[in-house]
């Protein structure tokens, strides 16, 4: 279980990140939406304890991410590439992540297998390193290579973005199994609002890094982001402008 | 159009990653480029007397104009080690409204002005203006010779481009040039054939009939035109723009395996330093540095100066870990934040490091054994200053790594790089070599040798026995510096 509480992030002195309260039960899908600034990466960002938080705690399995590197044992995650080592070819590069989290060549090459198809044979065996490959099959290795070593909590930071279609129908499946079958805790974010419904059980919508949405996803639920996100959006803005009107006096009072 | 190119090439040099952000590395920078100008404007004026003492019998400017075609070729063979075209830069105004040949031509024109053309200005010009003054040559048949050797210099400059561009890809095309330009060498060498000498003969009519100086001219214009016409076609990025790909080989490095839990990472390293070219350079030059000792211990002036040697023990030992060792992390900053948040200990990332380093320093001090040759006292130093590098220093740099925040591209050369170089690079300098000194030389002062160096073997053999408790304190520097290096790595622009 995730636990964000009281979470928050300000570069000067502007607050990209508010959360008074946040909690992700074990084996969810989370899907995390907003437009670019909302403060998705931030979040994913606080949660790895790549940035520290200027107040608040993120408890990951009730371990406080920025006083312990506990967590690293079964948390993974891809947010960029960034995260790939350019030098390295896909293969050694999944091996050193595997022998990371404990798992010899031989658990890897079985590991990888399964995602034979979802590779499309644009990856193993190319002898070429991570950094000539392609954005989205460099995105192919982060993900997978996100999956070794069976982690209870998965972070992928847009993992839609720059697959080709084939690919990211697969990927929408494997993302699912891994809640379904092996109870991980997914957590995603992404500005493809079809795709997100479709993975994920739970959606929450940050703007300008508060949370305005919290939702349980259903039928209906594509067709309420939607209206969120498109013209319907300047009321919305009004409405939130408001808010933070009445807003502003509740955040001077506990200071 | 040419302002706005311009504008931007401005930019590109000032705001470029190797030349840095801070204005200490400027100031350098400006002061190497200062020094290297004034050295060269001093050779041009000094050309002059210089010849005339050599040669007392011979016209100077005779004797120069024999050696210019030498010259040119070693220019060329400079230019092409250090100058690069810089094609690469173009891609983003491909799909501007600009018209292909004008981003050529601008790009052609602009090497002109590189620092490699100025230099040649700053040598033959002062030279003509002296030998004008000094000598009964006329002004204009000076002024004729100095636009035909610049304009000699500036088809190497275009020659040079097109050697990179047109025959990179195709060396078998090339090679008839080579074999030519190796036969002409070799005719002057042997002296069959004074190639240079009747090169220069062309000069001496330049002097008498000034007009011959367009010959030069329209060379250099042949090859600006060649050059451009090669580069449009290639102005595509399956081309000229893309970067070479080789199919790369697997090495895994399996020896590495009994090192234990810090294999992975030594693994890891490993292909960072065969597989990128900064590191990969710095290795070579390490090894390159274990020479340098002979300037030291051959030299007789060194003899009564103990402490030079300590210098150079520490240096020929520990060269791969200052040159190395100083900017760790950095070389893993691309990917630094997967290291924060991978199932890695930051004690044994660190320990690996330190492993790699010390690796390294007991390398070196095999491969300096030889030095024994000049006594049993060098072997003495060489083996007492790696002991100092392993116990001390490797902590140290380990230590002011935690203040690297600057990222470093691993595929630039490391030559004239100061990419990644902050002020802990500089600070380091003073403990690492000052310290280890200090302490020699006060010992041998008030002791003797054989104290001075006692001195420093017990400061390695504290620092080694000490090394798990110093790993431990430099741990938490870095956990402490975590956040600002994980900002300042993802600062690509720097």
């Amino acid at each position: 279980m995730i636990t964000a509480t009281n979470l928050s992030k300000v570069y000067n002195g502007t607050k990209v990140l508010d959360i008074d309260h946040l909690e992700i039960p074990q084996g969810q899908n989370f899907g995390l939406v907003g437009n670019n600034g909302a403060g998705k990466t931030t979040f994913f960002s606080l949660l790895l304890d790549l940035i520290r938080p200027t107040s608040g705690n993120i408890f990951n399995q009730d371990i406080t991410v920025n006083e312990s590197e506990d967590w690293k044992t079964f948390t993974a995650s891809f947010i960029d590439e960034s995260f790939l080592i350019g030098y390295l070819t896909a293969e050694e590069y999944f091996y050193f992540v595997g022998e990371l989290r404990n798992q010899n060549r031989a658990d890897i090459d079985s590991f990888l297998m399964q995602f034979e198809e979802f590779f499309n044979g644009e990856i193993i065996g190319r002898k070429k390193y991570l950094r000539d490959l392609s954005k989205g099959n460099q995105k192919k290795v982060g993900i997978v290579a996100a999956l070794i070593g069976e982690p209870k909590v998965v972070i992928l930071d847009e993992p839609f973005a720059n697959l080709d279609p084939t690919t990211q129908i697969r990927l929408k499946k494997i993302i699912k199994d891994l809640s379904e079958i092996s109870g991980t805790t997914v957590l995603v974010s992404s500005h493809d609002l079809i795709h997100v419904t479709e993975v994920c059980e739970r959606i929450v919508v940050l703007n300008k890094g508060i949370i305005v949405k919290d939702i349980k996803t259903s039928e209906a639920t594509l067709k309420e982001l939607e209206t969120y996100f498109s013209g319907e959006q300047i009321p919305e803005e009004v409405k939130l402008s408001e808010e933070e009107q009445t807003e502003e006096p509740k955040v001077d009072n506990p200071e | 159009m040419v302002g706005k190119l311009l504008s931007l090439e401005w930019k590109s040099f000032t705001r470029s990653a190797s030349f840095g952000k801070s204005l200490g590395l400027k100031i350098f920078m400006i002061f190497i480029g200062a020094y290297f100008a004034v050295m060269f404007l001093f050779m041009g004026i000094g050309l002059y007397p210089i010849l005339k003492d050599v040669y007392p019998d011979k016209d100077p400017l005779l004797k120069l104009n024999e050696f210019i075609l030498a010259w040119l070729a070693f220019e060329l063979i400079f230019r092409f080690f250090m100058q690069s075209l810089p094609v690469v830069q173009i891609k983003p105004l491909l799909l501007q409204n600009i018209k292909k040949h004008k981003v050529i031509n601008f790009v052609l024109l602009k090497s002109l002005f590189s620092f490699y053309n100025i230099l040649p200005i700053l040598i033959y010009v002062p030279f003509a203006i002296v030998v004008t003054v000094r000598s009964n040559h006329s002004a204009v048949s000076m002024i004729a010779w100095a636009v035909s050797v610049l304009f000699f210099s500036f088809s190497v400059n275009y020659f040079n481009f097109l050697i990179k561009k047109k025959f990179a890809e195709d060396l078998k095309s090339f090679l008839p040039a080579i074999i030519f330009i190796l036969a002409l060498a070799g005719l002057e060498y042997f002296d069959v054939f004074p190639v240079s000498e009747k090169f220069g003969v062309f000069l001496n009519y330049v002097l008498e009939m000034p007009y011959l100086a367009i010959l030069p001219v329209i060379l250099s214009v042949l090859f600006f035109v060649w050059v451009r016409n090669t580069l449009k076609n290639k102005f595509y990025l399956d081309a000229g723009l893309k970067t070479k790909q080789k199919e790369v080989k697997s090495q895994e490095f399996e020896w590495l395996k009994r090192f234990g839990d810090v294999a992975t990472f030594l693994q890891l390293d490993m292909k960072l330093i065969w597989r990128n070219k900064r590191p990969k350079s710095t290795v070579f030059l390490s090894f390159f540095f274990l020479l340098y000792g002979l300037l030291f211990f051959t030299n007789s002036v060194y003899e009564g100066m103990p402490v030079m040697f300590v210098f150079a023990g520490i240096f020929i030992t520990g060269i791969f870990m200052i040159n190395f060792g100083q900017f760790v992390p950095s070389w893993d900053a691309a990917y630094y934040q997967m290291i924060m948040s991978q199932n890695i200990p930051m004690r044994k990332y660190l320990a690996s490091k330190a492993a790699l380093i010390s690796f390294s320093i007991v390398i070196l001090t095999i491969l300096s054994t030889p030095y024994a040759y000049f006594g049993w006292n060098i072997l003495l130093i060489i083996f007492t200053c790696a002991l100092y590098n392993l116990g001390v220093n490797v902590p140290l740099l380990m230590f002011t790594g935690s203040f690297n925040k600057k990222r470093i591209d691993l595929e630039k050369s490391p030559f004239m790089n100061y990419q990644g170089t902050g002020a802990a690079q500089w600070l380091v300098a003073i403990p690492l070599l000052a310290v280890p000194l200090g302490v020699f030389y006060l010992c041998y002062k008030v002791f003797s040798f054989n104290i001075g160096l006692l001195a420093i073997g017990v400061l390695g053999l504290i620092g080694i026995f000490l090394r798990n408790y110093l790993m431990d304190r430099i741990t938490i520097q870095y956990k402490k510096n975590k956040y600002a290096m994980i900002h300042g790595y993802k600062q690509t622009g720097d």
